[in-house]
């Protein structure tokens, strides 16, 4: 199962509510958990939780998959560790079980924010996905799991097609 | 744009980023803006075969001769230069080491001013840079986002929603933005302050480098300050973490100053004075004696000691350095020769003639 916030990571973290009989489950990995950690506290009280999650994670080594390798450029995961540098943008895709890690130990964030390129297709996306995610705290911060999870998978569609049809377009 | 070879026309100019002007210049030095962009799906340099390098380099020319920003600028075929005009460039902080490195198809850009410089096959396919004078890190992002958004509609750029633009080392993924600023800081020097410092900022995640960039150490009291993150921040957010740094760094050298100043204003006078002095007689001058003399000189002129323009002095710093002197004189010298002719030409150019 993957995590509900990011879609991206396994989720290792189960919790369920019930308010006024109504039960809602959530489930996260272990970052957006973490990140979600101050929002989580006050709905579901499990400051707890978070405390021991927090401990285990910095004492954890980081799981790395192996085997990994690039379609595109032939670079394997263990390439990349040895030389320290990607092979090509696609490795980013061919590596990304591990490039959150990475990424994370290095800027402390996985997210980009920023400007993005300044051509018209990508700014039109990039205003639909910054409504699209403020829509998707909004369900987030109502409970509205469902909508949430809709507006995730939306979210997902458009990154990955958007990706697809710039490369597409050009080297024609 | 030029296609010839055109690198001696520089040596007869002074780069933007060392007249000297801009906000804080009697502190701040220049500023920098450096983005990464790569194209999507091409190797990048150090993982690429040559017939790869080279469809980067024909792709990016073709874009970059199409930017009417560079119609003036000056086209370098890097892999084709001499030793002696690479290092030449380097000096003038208009290359990286990294693309002075030999291989084919490394190329660059220089912009009439020598404020813009981009660079072919790099570590990144793409190395913008913009160096302007003073403290002028949003005009330079400006200027950099310009050029940048021309070749994005020209380009296809490796950029990711998720994690912004994908270069070769993950350490400038995102943003793709290193924003530095050169500080000139005697005081903090003299006053042994600027350990701590130093080490505050690297707690900020900011790092310290000297006036040569990468890999060198601070000479001369000069000081290259960068930030290191270049993911979950957007540009603005870094460029203004890095100037409250930057101005908090400004004012304590200020406050040094002006405390020495005040209370031991002899001690100052005459170290000022005594670089002069060294600096219009001596004979023979090694790279490191002069920078340190030279950065005396900017702090007397910096504390209206010493009348005399700040551009000569900034001048001379790109001057004394070996490719440059070799390039003044047209030929190969030894290590004994460059000492002497650098004592000789900085004894011109301050105005003694015995």
């Amino acid at each position: 199962m993957l995590c509900d916030i990011c879609g991206k990571k396994e989720a290792t973290v189960h919790l369920t509510e019930i308010i006024n009989g109504k039960v809602t489950e959530l489930h996260l990995c272990e970052e957006c958990a973490r990140e979600k950690g101050a929002q989580m506290e006050q709905h579901f009280g499990i400051a707890d939780l978070l405390a021991g999650l927090a401990d285990l994670s910095s004492g954890l080594e980081i799981k790395e998959e192996v085997g990994l390798k690039c379609e595109n450029c032939g670079m394997t995961y263990e390439d990349f560790k040895r030389v320290g540098k990607f092979g090509c943008s696609e490795c980013y895709s061919a590596f990304k079980k591990n490039v959150p890690s990475l990424l994370k130990r290095i800027h402390g964030s996985a997210r980009y924010v920023g400007e993005g390129p300044q051509t018209e297709e990508y700014e039109l996306v990039r205003d639909e996905l910054q409504e699209l995610r403020k829509q998707l705290q909004q369900a987030i911060e109502r409970e509205e799991y469902e909508r949430a999870a809709e507006i995730r998978d939306k979210i997902k569609e458009l990154e990955k097609n958007k990706n697809r049809e710039s490369k597409d377009g050009k080297e024609e | 744009m030029e296609k010839k070879n055109k690198i001696d026309q520089l040596l007869n100019q002074l780069g933007a980023w060392l007249q000297g002007t801009g906000q804080d210049s009697d502190i701040v030095v220049s500023s920098r803006v450096r983005f990464a962009r790569n194209l999507r799906g091409l190797p990048f340099y150090h993982w690429a075969d040559e017939s790869k390098k080279k469809e980067v380099y024909e792709i990016v020319k073709e874009a970059l001769f199409d930017i009417p920003e560079l119609k003036n600028g000056i086209w370098v075929d890097i892999s084709e230069l001499p030793d002696l005009d690479k290092y030449f460039l380097l000096e003038r902080h208009l290359v990286s080491r990294e693309l002075v490195e030999k291989g084919p198809y490394k190329a660059c850009v220089i912009g009439d001013q020598e404020i813009i410089s981009i660079m072919i096959n790099e570590e990144d396919h793409i190395r913008l840079q913009v160096l302007e004078s003073g403290l002028s890190l949003l005009s330079a992002l400006d200027i950099a986002r310009r050029i940048d958004a021309q070749l994005a509609r020209r380009l296809n750029y490796a950029f990711s929603y998720e994690w912004g633009y994908l270069t070769a080392c993950p350490t400038n993924t995102g943003t793709g933005l290193r924003a530095s600023v050169m500080l000139h800081l005697p005081l903090l020097v003299f006053t042994k302050q600027i350990a701590n410092v130093v080490n505050t900022i690297a707690k900020l995640s900011f790092t310290t480098r000297g006036f040569y960039g990468e890999g060198t150490e601070a000479s001369g009291n000069f000081f290259q300050i960068s930030n290191q993150v270049t993911l979950g921040r957007s540009e603005e957010e870094i460029v203004e973490n890095l100037l409250k740094v930057i101005d908090q760094v400004i004012s304590y050298e200020r406050q040094a100053r002006e405390k020495v100043y005040t209370q031991d204003r002899f001690t100052l006078d005459d170290q000022i004075y005594r670089s002069y002095g060294m600096l219009k007689y001596a004979r023979i001058m090694n790279s490191k004696e002069a920078i340190e003399l030279l950065s005396n000189l900017r702090l007397g002129k910096e504390l209206g000691i010493i009348d005399t323009d700040v551009r000569n002095i900034n001048e001379l710093l790109l001057l004394i350095q070996p490719a440059h002197l070799q390039k003044i004189e047209g030929k190969k010298l030894t290590m004994k020769e460059r000492d002497i002719k650098r004592a000789e030409l900085i004894r011109k150019r301050l105005g003694q003639e015995v």
